[in-house]
C-alpha cells in the first residue's frame, strides 16, 4: 500500500488516488508534425528508477498531483502541485 | 568453467522420452537419465542471439532451429530459465478474443499448443479443460454474443452457456449473489491450461537438440551498434557478435530498447497471482468473472491459482501491493462465497511489457537488425508458441509472418491500433 502526501489533503492511501501517467512529457506544438505527436502519444521512457508521475485525487480532493516515485521500491519521495516541478527535473539529481 | 563443454555429447545424450524408457530407466534405478538441455558458453559470434530466455526467446530459437532451418542461435538469459514471466504466469491458454486479426494470432497459437507435447517429446501437461467468461448485464451479454460470434466466424469454438449451464459447470458459482448476479457465459471448449514450467524446459530441451546455445547467467549489458545497424551485444560474460539480435525480455523490453536508443510504446506494470492450498476438485474450467478483477483455475495439485488486473501504476517490483488482492478476493467472494475459508498459500508479481494499445508487438525496429518480441501485457504465456513462430519467421524471411502482420510497431505512427478493450493509449488502464 502506497502513502500518497497530497498537498491539499495530506497523507492517503493510494486507495483514494488514480494514476494518470508519466507527468514529463509536453504537448508538441500544434505544428510539431505527426512524429513528435507520435512521440507524445506512444512513446515512454517507462524508466527502472526514479519517475514523475501524475495522480488524480479522485476520492479526495479531486486535483491532479505530481509525484515522484521510485518504479522498484515503490518510495515516493517528492510530490506537489501540478505547477511545481522537482529540483531533480532541472538539476539532474543523482538517481 | 572450460572454455567448451561439449554440447554434441550433452545433446546426443539426452534421448527421447517415452514410456518404454521410463520402464527401462526404472529396472536401472534411474541412472540413464542426463540433463534436458546442454550448458553453453558463448562462442564470439552467432547468425541470431536472442536476449530472454523465457518461454517466447526458447519458442522462437526452437522454430528458428526447427521450422526455418536457422540454428547458428544463441539464447542468453540473465538468470536460470524460466524464471521470468513464462514462470510467474497463471498457465491459461485460449483464442477468445474480440478483434478477428487478435483472433487468428490467438487461434494460430492454440493449434500448436495441440500439437506441442508430439513436436516437443515433452510433457507440458496441456488441459483443454474450457475457458468460461461469466456476464451480469444484458449489455455485456450482448458484447460476449458479438465477440463469440466473431470467434465463430473465425472458425474457432464458442459456445453460449445459460444459467443453468454455468451452475452445472461451476456448482461453486452463487448465481443469485445479490450484488453482480450471474446471468450466463460463454465457454471456449479447447482452452485450458498448460503447465508453464515444462513450456520453457520442452522449448529448451528441442532447441538445444537441435544446436541451439543456451547461455544462462548472462546478462546483456548493451547493443552494439554500426552506422546504425546492429553488430552483437554486451554482455556479462564479454561481447557476442552478431548479425540480427532479437529482444524477448517481455517486462524490460523499454530497459533493453534504451541500449539501443529506442524509445518504446511500453510501460512496466506489476501483475499479482495467487495460489491457495489444496482441496479435493471444485472446478474444473477455467472460469473468469464478468463484474471485477477475478479469474481462477485448480492446478493438478489441487490449488485454486486465481488473479486479477494489474495494480495501475508503473512498476519493475515483482511483488505487487494489497489493494489489488482486496479487490480480487472481494470479487471472489461475491462470485463463490464457498471459498471464504480456503487459505492462500502463495502470492507473487511479475512485470507486464503495458503497450499502449494492449496488443503485443513482433516487430523489426528502427534499428537495422534488431527485433522486438515483446508488449505482451498480461497475456504473453498463451502466445508463445505463435510468438515464437512467428517471431522466427520475421528473422528468417525478413518478411512478417501473416497472422502477426498487425502487431509491427509501425501500426502506433500509422493509427492503426489494434486496441482490443477500445481504452487508448493508457496503458495502466487497460
Amino acid at each position: 500500500m502506497l502513502r500518497i502526501p497530497c498537498p491539499w489533503c495530506g497523507e492517503r492511501d493510494e486507495a483514494e488516488f488514480r494514476y494518470r501517467g508519466d507527468a514529463t512529457l509536453a504537448r508538441p506544438g500544434a505544428d510539431a508534425g505527426l512524429a513528435a505527436f507520435t512521440a507524445y502519444t506512444y512513446e515512454r521512457a517507462n524508466p527502472r528508477g526514479w519517475h514523475l508521475e501524475w495522480w488524480l485525487h479522485a476520492g479526495g480532493c479531486r486535483r491532479l498531483l505530481k509525484v515522484e516515485r521510485h518504479t522498484l521500491s515503490h518510495e515516493i519521495r517528492w510530490v506537489g502541485t501540478p505547477a511545481e516541478s522537482p529540483a531533480a527535473a532541472a538539476g539532474g539529481r543523482p538517481a | 568453467m572450460a572454455p567448451h563443454p561439449d554440447h554434441t555429447a550433452g545433446r546426443a545424450a539426452g534421448g527421447r522420452y517415452s514410456a518404454w524408457r521410463l520402464f527401462l530407466e526404472g529396472l536401472r534405478r534411474h541412472s540413464g537419465w542426463t540433463r534436458a538441455w546442454a550448458g553453453a558458453t558463448p562462442r564470439p559470434r552467432y547468425r541470431v542471439v536472442i536476449v530472454g530466455g523465457g518461454g517466447h526467446g526458447l519458442a522462437t530459437a526452437y522454430y528458428l532451429a526447427t521450422t526455418y532451418g536457422i540454428s547458428d542461435v544463441a539464447v542468453v538469459e540473465k538468470g536460470p530459465l524460466g524464471l521470468g514471466n513464462v514462470g510467474r504466469n497463471t498457465t491459461i491458454i485460449r483464442s477468445n478474443y474480440f478483434h478477428p486479426a487478435n483472433i487468428r494470432f490467438y487461434e494460430f497459437s492454440l493449434k500448436l499448443w495441440e500439437g506441442l507435447e508430439q513436436a516437443l517429446n515433452f510433457n507440458a501437461m496441456v488441459s483443454q479443460r474450457g475457458t468460461l467468461n461469466l456476464f451480469h448485464s444484458e449489455a455485456q451479454r450482448d458484447l460476449f454474443t458479438r465477440r463469440a460470434n466473431l470467434m465463430r466466424l473465425e472458425g474457432v469454438d464458442a459456445v453460449p452457456v445459460d444459467r443453468a449451464g454455468v451452475k452445472a459447470l461451476v456448482p461453486l458459482v452463487e448465481l443469485d449473489n445479490g450484488r453482480y448476479p450471474v446471468l450466463g457465459g460463454f465457454l471456449q471448449p479447447r482452452g485450458g491450461t498448460v503447465r508453464h514450467d515444462a513450456v520453457a524446459w520442452g522449448y529448451a530441451r528441442g532447441a538445444s537438440a537441435a544446436g541451439v546455445d543456451i547461455i544462462e547467467h548472462c546478462e546483456v549489458t548493451g547493443i552494439r551498434r554500426e552506422h546504425g545497424r546492429v553488430t552483437g551485444v554486451e554482455t556479462t560474460h564479454g561481447a557476442i557478435g552478431a548479425d540480427l539480435v532479437c529482444l524477448a525480455v517481455a517486462g524490460h523490453s523499454s530497459e533493453l530498447g534504451a541500449m539501443a536508443e529506442l524509445r518504446l510504446p511500453i510501460e512496466s506494470h506489476v501483475l499479482q497471482a495467487w495460489v491457495s492450498e489444496a482441496v479435493k476438485p471444485v472446478i474444473d474450467v477455467v472460469m473468469t468473472y464478468g463484474a471485477g478483477h477475478f479469474y481462477v483455475s485448480q492446478s493438478d495439485k489441487g490449488g485454486l491459482v486465481f488473479g486479477g488486473g494489474i495494480d495501475g501504476y508503473n512498476s519493475y517490483g515483482q511483488r505487487g501491493t494489497l489493494p489489488m488482492a482486496e479487490e480480487v478476493t472481494a470479487a471472489a467472494m461475491t462470485l463463490m462465497p464457498g471459498l471464504a475459508r480456503l487459505k492462500v498459500l502463495r502470492q507473487w508479481g511479475g512485470v507486464m511489457d503495458m503497450t499502449m494499445d494492449g496488443s503485443p508487438i513482433i516487430s523489426k525496429t528502427p534499428v537495422e537488425g534488431l527485433v522486438l518480441n515483446g508488449g505482451w501485457c498480461y497475456g504473453g504465456f498463451k502466445a508463445i508458441p505463435a510468438g515464437g513462430m512467428t517471431t522466427a519467421h520475421l528473422i528468417a524471411t525478413g518478411e512478417p509472418h501473416p497472422v502477426a502482420a498487425h502487431l509491427a510497431l509501425g501500426r502506433f505512427a500509422a493509427g492503426r491500433t489494434v486496441d482490443e478493450r477500445g481504452i487508448g493509449p493508457q496503458p495502466y488502464a487497460h
